[in-house]
């Protein structure tokens, strides 16, 4: 049986359900494929032992924009968030934590008091020009249309904006690394290596590697404070799915899609995995842009240079996902409760946090491993049985596939690597553990079908960005094939749970719908 | 007492090339040398009964041709020799030649892997195209992207005019070659280790980088952009060794009219209202100048040769963070005779050229890990050239000078500073690495000279021991190189320069910095231009 | 003593013993490395045997790869800019291949062996290349230029002497057959196929069997009119039958530094080997797109006034600066006509095209400015290189 559809959604990832939305809105007809049970993709909160759930990857919204929670009414959806962006706390055995905050007194020793405001401040006025990259399609530096050209004398304009000093420093440092910046901003080595793992987290870079310094600017160019819903992220996706289905979106799960069909060089619809067909205007992927081209659509029905290029995407996920199940909480840091409500970061100084990096570049993980964790259970103890908590944790660096795969034995010896640091911060806490699950990137690729199981689809990095993301000609969503749109994070302007692809993927399709 | 026109501190090949194109102009110039001998990190030093070390630089490829005849070099005594190809050893016993001949490379190549050796003619020409875009750009100031000023719009849209000229594909192949690591670059084009590992050697040369550092890929760029006699990417000995280049430069200079004062240690550089005016020796003497142009990298020029008042805090501090870490060792080494190395086929001409013992990326990444850890690496990356096999003016007959540049090497070990008895152990874990693969070159020595970070910091004055005034990456280069603002050869202090390596377009002899500065110094004084431009590639 | 290594300095074909002997002139040249003869005693009677009796050619070092694998037609479609879905197995067809940009990386000769086995044949090293071609098809892309030894058998008399060697019913095989054979127990692929646009066969042999086939054929030729032929004399047939090389009339795509340099189809005058009406093909965009606005050069074949090869010159239209330049030019002996193939930019040219020679007697140097007529298809083309049954002399 063959339906007829305006636009297919393949995949009910953030970007997907962002993307439909906004297409339903404008008066298409719209179907979004999931192949699992449940949507949301990686955006979802699992339960990962018998009454005990939480966000099964990402855990922390960083820059989903208000507007858009606005637009698509999530918060009437079912979103309940407090906007107030969480403080990182920095632990490290045997010190004090330091506290890092937007809004209130942070607590750093010395010098580096007063410096983190002052850094904190012009790291956002540098990242005010990544936003407005976010905020719009690449222009293409080819083809010289009046888009592109506006698009680029518009990048130019934020650029100036910034005044001489700070375009300057914009210049030096987007190809720059963290690990120099922070040496010239902060003294105290804790203070350094916490915000050294803000940029390296979720990306295949130590912080002495160059480009880092982009990765955090990208991280916090909408402030950079985390932000952590109700129920998890997957309270997002679902609010999302509702603001979708509000839409007029059809969203089936458990449809999975073998293929996309072409017809004379074009998209034309999908067969899913039970043999079904469907065809429609417009196909919009939101599986990332590797697997897409190559195994929905598959290679030749491009041209050979362009598979070469899709083939290539650098897409190597390094973080892995450790959710603890308590039967108590561990003591707090300082003794204070309220810093146990925050973000926790575990990074060791820059040289433990480079040095936890540098095993993953021959595909075996951290002994030392540095972590980001929080306690979603102490705002939101619906997350598990009465009394008992959930500790979430995100550690860096793990292989994708270590030689020999992850066998049994591996996954246990990284599970203890990460329950000895989390230990050695948090004491206490391990005699608290009564289940525990281990997600290795290896699990995310299969587990949620993407490339290398990396967060963003593929590596954020300068030559991965902007004009080249995914690939040189296949930046601008609909460039790779007729008829096909990409909107997953591996398309412009890389991962986050922002639905900015989402976005600038349905209003390239709009565009399209006003021009001819 | 005499004002000169210009004081040139330093007498590193780019302090006499500044100097020599200022007496060329009909200035009078004095340069001003620490050491009783000139060349900076680019000499002859005989330090071993008749051996010839060239102990610092020791191959040459960069310096701009356009200078070489501007200066007359040629009859100034220089004279530069290409060298042949080279080889990188493998674990495995087997070797990987390098060959200049284009069809004896493919079947090189193609004996390790066919698929390597034919996209090895692809990677040629993608990694030329690079070269053209970057070449053109070494005899030219750069442009401030932040000003407005005709000046600079102009420069800017000269900079940007072979890039508008390149086809779609080029343009975004460019902006990911500028970016990319030399490993995710390589692992583009082949499949095979040793490939691979012998390519990315390039990108590392120098540098604080390893070769999955973002960035590394314009390191390749930045050894590969040089040429002998049109032939890009070849290297050559400077006949008598580096030194020659230096003694060239000066001897021009001299012609020009142009004085070198050695022993002749520069205190502090002496500023009056806002301008700079002279020097001050340790010794006391001051020495006036309308100009001074300092050739010394820019920590020392600003940090310990000026009185901080007279510049911008702003500009203190980005001097300060400029990163000049050293990241190179290099041994000098006297030989009874020819070392042989078993793997290479009797008689192969592959001898004469470079050899590398590191057959794998991921070698040359743990390599890089030492570094970081602040130690030397115990697998190191060694560039090993035997100059008398083509250079007979080196050591005596029979006899060989070998000189092994070691990557990676830190200017300060986890111990703390460097000791004569852990540069000792560097030296031994260097000869240990070239003795796995030359079974009679251990018996053969008959001297060695162990540099570290250290030694280059102390002889030659380079901070961290930088062997390009500062590091190659993208946050240094171009109008970032030195300082965002400054990378016009203009001191925040009126008539003081920048003629350094640490000014664009950088390290490696090139000579180029010290051109561009005389460019711009002449148009400042408002005389004739005495700097030639590019020959252009066509 | 080196263990692994190789001695890498000469590669030599198979047929190495004997085109020495047979080099009088001792002139070579390196063809992908292999030692091949430039001419064996006069290329000018080299080439003469080609159009009158027959000329060997050694063909051994041409690029050969062996596309196999249930995918493999699938695979080639998508390659290739021409429709080769309909190449039945033994026949042969002539091919190009582009880059995304629509820009041709080579030339070559598919050879459908048996079904679902293709042999493709280029004058340059594309491994590479063709298997990244090959990601998401299941096929195998394998590089046999060393396992098979090649003879090119060309002229009127080819048949005859091929007849006399042992093939039975070869006249029968059309241009463009292959056939597979036994002949005194070698295993022989033949194929009437060529580089010289004459009637001629090309011999595909196991590398051990080359020396007694080299033999037996001068054997049986002797009274054709055998001769050995070399790449000047091979340069010579291949300009009167009008046909374009890669390294000569045009450079692979992907090896070009200088931007504007690579050639599409159609500006190499191969536009009839595009077909817009088979699936996707890498390249097919930008053709279509070129197809619609035009492209920006034109190859030509010219008929040069006067006798003075125009090798090098400069082609003029009106106006003063040059539009073009001459890319392959010799005296055509049979055609009695001085010959060239060229590029011009197209629509620049008004009036008749002018080239401007020059030629170097005794030291000095001559210009001349001749008068160019373009033809259409090639210089020379017998009927007896398509008539079926071949002639026998």
């Amino acid at each position: 049986m063959t339906e007829r559809l305006d636009v297919i959604v393949i995949g009910a990832g953030h970007n997907g359900l962002v993307c439909a939305e906004r297409l339903a809105r404008a008066g298409r007809k719209v179907v979004v494929l999931e192949r699992r049970e449940q949507v949301g993709g990686m955006t979802e909160t699992i339960e990962f032992a018998p009454g005990y759930r939480a966000s099964a990857c990402a855990q922390f919204l960083y820059d989903l924009p208000m507007s858009t929670v606005d637009e698509l009414g999530l918060v009437s959806h079912g979103l309940t968030m407090d906007p107030r962006p969480l403080d990182t706390v920095a632990l490290a055995p045997d010190t004090e934590p330091r506290v890092f905050s937007s809004n209130r007194t942070s607590t750093l020793p010395g010098m580096d008091a007063s410096a983190w405001p002052a850094f904190r401040k012009h790291m956002l006025d540098l990242a005010g020009f990544i936003e407005h990259i976010k905020q719009r399609p690449p222009p293409k530096l080819h083809q010289r249309d009046r888009a592109d050209l506006l698009g680029l004398a518009g990048m130019g304009l934020a650029l100036r904006r910034l005044g001489t000093d700070d375009m300057r420093e914009f210049l030096r440092l987007i190809t720059s690394n963290v690990y120099d910046l922070l040496c010239e901003h902060f003294e105290d080595p804790v203070v350094r290596g916490a915000i050294g793992f803000d940029a390296v987290l979720g990306t295949h870079l130590g912080p002495r590697s160059p480009g880092s310094v982009l990765t955090l600017l990208h991280r916090w160019s909408r402030g950079g404070g985390p932000v952590q819903p109700i129920g998890g992220l997957g309270a997002v996706s679902s609010a999302l799915a509702a603001s979708a289905r509000a839409a007029g979106v059809h969203v089936r799960t458990e449809s999975g899609v073998r293929n996309i069909n072409v017809h004379a060089g074009r998209a034309i619809g999908v067969t899913l995995n039970d043999g079904s067909t469907l065809e429609a205007q417009d196909i919009v992927s939101n599986v990332d842009p590797r697997r897409t081209l190559l195994d929905l659509v598959g290679a030749r029905h491009i041209d050979i240079g362009l598979a070469r290029r899709f083939h290539r995407i650098r897409a190597k996920g390094t973080a892995a996902r450790m959710l603890l199940a308590l039967d108590g909480l561990p003591e707090a840091p300082s003794g204070n409760d309220r810093l146990l409500r925050q973000r926790l970061v575990v990074a060791g100084d820059l040289d433990e946090l480079e040095r936890a990096y540098n095993p993953v570049k021959y595909g075996e993980f951290s002994p030392k491993p540095a972590l980001e964790i929080s306690v979603p259970t102490l705002s939101d103890p619906a997350l598990a049985p009465a009394g008992h908590h959930v500790v979430s944790i995100t550690a860096q660096y793990a292989p994708l596939r270590p030689e020999g795969g992850w066998t049994t034995s591996r996954r246990d010896a990284f599970a203890d690597a990460i329950r000895n640091t989390l230990d050695a911060a948090l004491p206490g806490v391990a005699r608290h553990i009564v289940a525990e699950d281990l997600l290795v990137p290896d699990d995310l690729e299969s587990r949620y079908g993407i490339t290398g199981g990396h967060w963003h689809h593929g590596e954020l990095a300068l030559d991965q960005f902007l004009f080249t993301r995914p690939v040189a000609f296949g930046a601008q969503y609909r460039q790779a094939l007729a008829g096909l749109t990409l909107c997953s994070a591996g398309a412009h302007p890389g991962g986050h749970v922002s639905g900015h692809a989402g976005r600038h993927a349905a209003a390239a399709i709009l565009r399209r719908g006003t021009e001819s | 007492m005499k004002t000169y026109d210009a004081i040139v501190i330093g007498a590193g090949h780019n302090g006499l090339t500044n100097a020599a194109f200022l007496a060329k102009a009909g200035l009078s110039v004095l340069v001003v040398e620490k050491n009783d001998y000139i060349g900076g990190a680019a000499v002859s030093r005989t330090l071993h009964d008749d051996w010839v070390y060239s102990n610092c630089s020791y191959v040459c490829s960069l310096l701009r041709p356009e200078l070489h005849r501007a200066l007359d070099l040629a009859r100034h005594g220089l004279q530069i020799t290409p060298y042949y190809g080279g080889a990188t050893f493998m674990e495995n016993g087997d070797y990987l030649g390098s060959y200049p001949d284009p069809d004896l490379a493919h079947r090189e190549y193609a004996r390790h892997s066919r698929h390597d050796a034919d996209a090895k003619l692809r990677y040629r020409a993608e990694t030329m195209r690079q070269c053209r875009l970057i070449r053109d750009f070494l005899l030219r100031t750069p442009p401030d992207p932040t000003s407005l000023k005709p000046r600079n719009l102009k420069s800017l849209a000269e900079l940007a005019a072979p890039f508008l000229a390149l086809d779609d594909t080029a343009l975004y192949d460019t902006w990911r070659f500028w970016s990319m690591s030399i490993g995710d670059y390589l692992d583009e084009f082949f499949e095979t280790d040793v490939i691979k590992g012998a390519l990315a050697g390039s990108g590392i040369i120098g540098t604080a980088l390893g070769p999955y550092s973002p960035g590394s890929a314009y390191v390749l760029l930045h050894h590969y952009m040089g040429d002998v006699d049109g032939s890009i990417g070849a290297w050559g000995f400077a006949r008598g060794g580096m030194g020659a280049v230096s003694d060239a430069l000066a001897s021009a200079l001299k012609s020009y009219g142009g004085d070198i004062r050695t022993e002749a240690d520069v205190d502090s550089i002496l500023v009056r209202n806002g301008k700079a005016c002279g020097v001050a020796l340790t010794d006391g003497t001051e020495l006036r100048a309308k100009v001074v142009v300092s050739n010394l990298d820019v920590k020392r020029t600003f940090l310990k040769c000026m009185d901080h008042r007279d510049l911008p805090d702003a500009f203190i501090q980005r001097v300060k963070h400029f990163r000049t870490r050293g990241s190179s060792g290099k041994l000098n080494i006297a030989l009874d005779g020819l070392p042989t190395f078993p793997a290479l086929p009797v008689g192969s001409p592959l001898i004469d050229g470079d050899l590398h013992f590191v057959d794998s990326m991921a070698r040359l990444e743990r390599a890089y890990d030492d570094w970081k850890n602040k130690t030397w690496s115990k697998d190191p990356y060694l560039d090993l050239i035997i100059p008398t096999l083509t250079d007979p003016t080196m050591a005596p007959p029979g006899k060989h000078y070998m000189s092994v540049f070691v990557q990676y090497c830190p200017p300060e070990l986890d111990t703390g500073p460097w000791t004569d008895d852990a540069r000792e152990a560097f030296g031994r874990t260097v000869i240990e690495q070239i003795a796995r693969y030359s079974p009679d070159f251990e018996s053969l020595i008959k001297h060695v000279e162990i540099r570290t970070p250290r030694e280059l910091e102390a002889e030659i004055g380079l901070t961290g021991g930088n062997i390009f005034q500062g590091e190659l990456t993208l946050d240094q280069l171009l109008f970032n190189r030195p300082v965002p603002g400054y990378a016009q050869y203009r001191s925040p202090v009126k008539n003081l320069y920048m003629c350094g390596s640490a000014t664009h377009p950088g390290g490696g002899v090139m000579a180029a910095p010290g051109a561009n500065a005389a460019r711009e110094i002449l148009s400042d004084l408002r005389r004739p231009n005495t700097v030639p431009e590019n020959f252009g590639d066509d | 003593m080196s263990t692994l290594g190789i001695d890498l300095r000469i590669r030599h074909t198979p047929f190495h013993p004997r085109t020495r002997e047979a080099n009088l002139l001792n002139r070579w040249h390196s063809w992908q490395g292999f030692t091949v003869a430039d001419a064996y005693f006069d290329a000018d009677l080299e080439y003469f045997a080609v159009r009158n009796a027959t000329g060997v050619f050694d063909l051994s070092p041409m690029t050969k790869y062996r596309i196999s694998g249930p995918e493999a037609l699938a695979y080639l479609d998508r390659l290739l800019t021409r429709d080769v879905t309909k190449l039945k197995p033994g026949r042969v067809a002539y091919a190009v291949w582009c880059d995304d940009a629509g820009k041709v990386i080579d030339d070559g000769t598919l050879f459908h062996l048996d079904d679902g086995t293709y042999r493709l044949c280029s004058q340059e090293y594309h491994l590479e290349w063709l298997q990244a071609a090959a990601l998401g098809f299941d096929v195998l892309v394998q590089d046999e230029t060393d396992s098979i030894a090649a003879l090119a058998i060309q002229g009127p008399t080819s048949c005859a002497v091929l007849g006399a060697f042992g093939f039975a019913n070869l006249p029968s095989l059309k241009p463009f057959g292959l056939r597979d054979d036994q002949v005194e127990g070698w295993n022989v692929t033949v194929s009437r196929t060529g580089f010289t646009g004459d009637l001629g066969y090309e011999l595909w042999i196991d590398p051990e069997d080359a020396l007694a086939i080299w033999d037996r054929l001068f054997d049986a030729g002797r009274p054709y009119g055998i001769k050995p032929m070399g790449g000047d004399a091979l340069q010579m047939a291949r300009i009167e039958a009008g046909f374009i090389q890669a390294g000569c009339d045009f450079l692979p795509a992907d090896r070009l530094v200088r931007p504007g340099r690579a050639r599409s189809p159609f500006e190499l005058g191969l536009g009839w080997l595009v077909d817009f009406n088979k699936p996707h093909f890498s390249g097919r965009a930008a053709l279509a797109l070129e197809n619609d606005v035009g492209s920006r050069w034109e190859l030509v074949r010219l008929l040069v006034d006067g006798n003075k090869p125009a090798r090098d010159a400069y082609l003029y239209g009106s106006a003063r600066a040059p539009i073009g330049f001459v890319t392959s030019a010799m005296w055509s002996p049979v055609a009695k006509q001085n010959i060239a193939l060229g590029t011009i930019e197209r629509g620049k040219r008004r009036g008749s095209l002018k080239a401007e020679i020059f030629y170097q007697r005794e030291l000095h140097w001559s210009r001349v400015l001749a008068d160019c007529q373009t033809v259409e298809g090639p210089f020379f083309d017998p009927p007896r290189r398509r008539t079926t049954p071949a002639l026998l002399r």
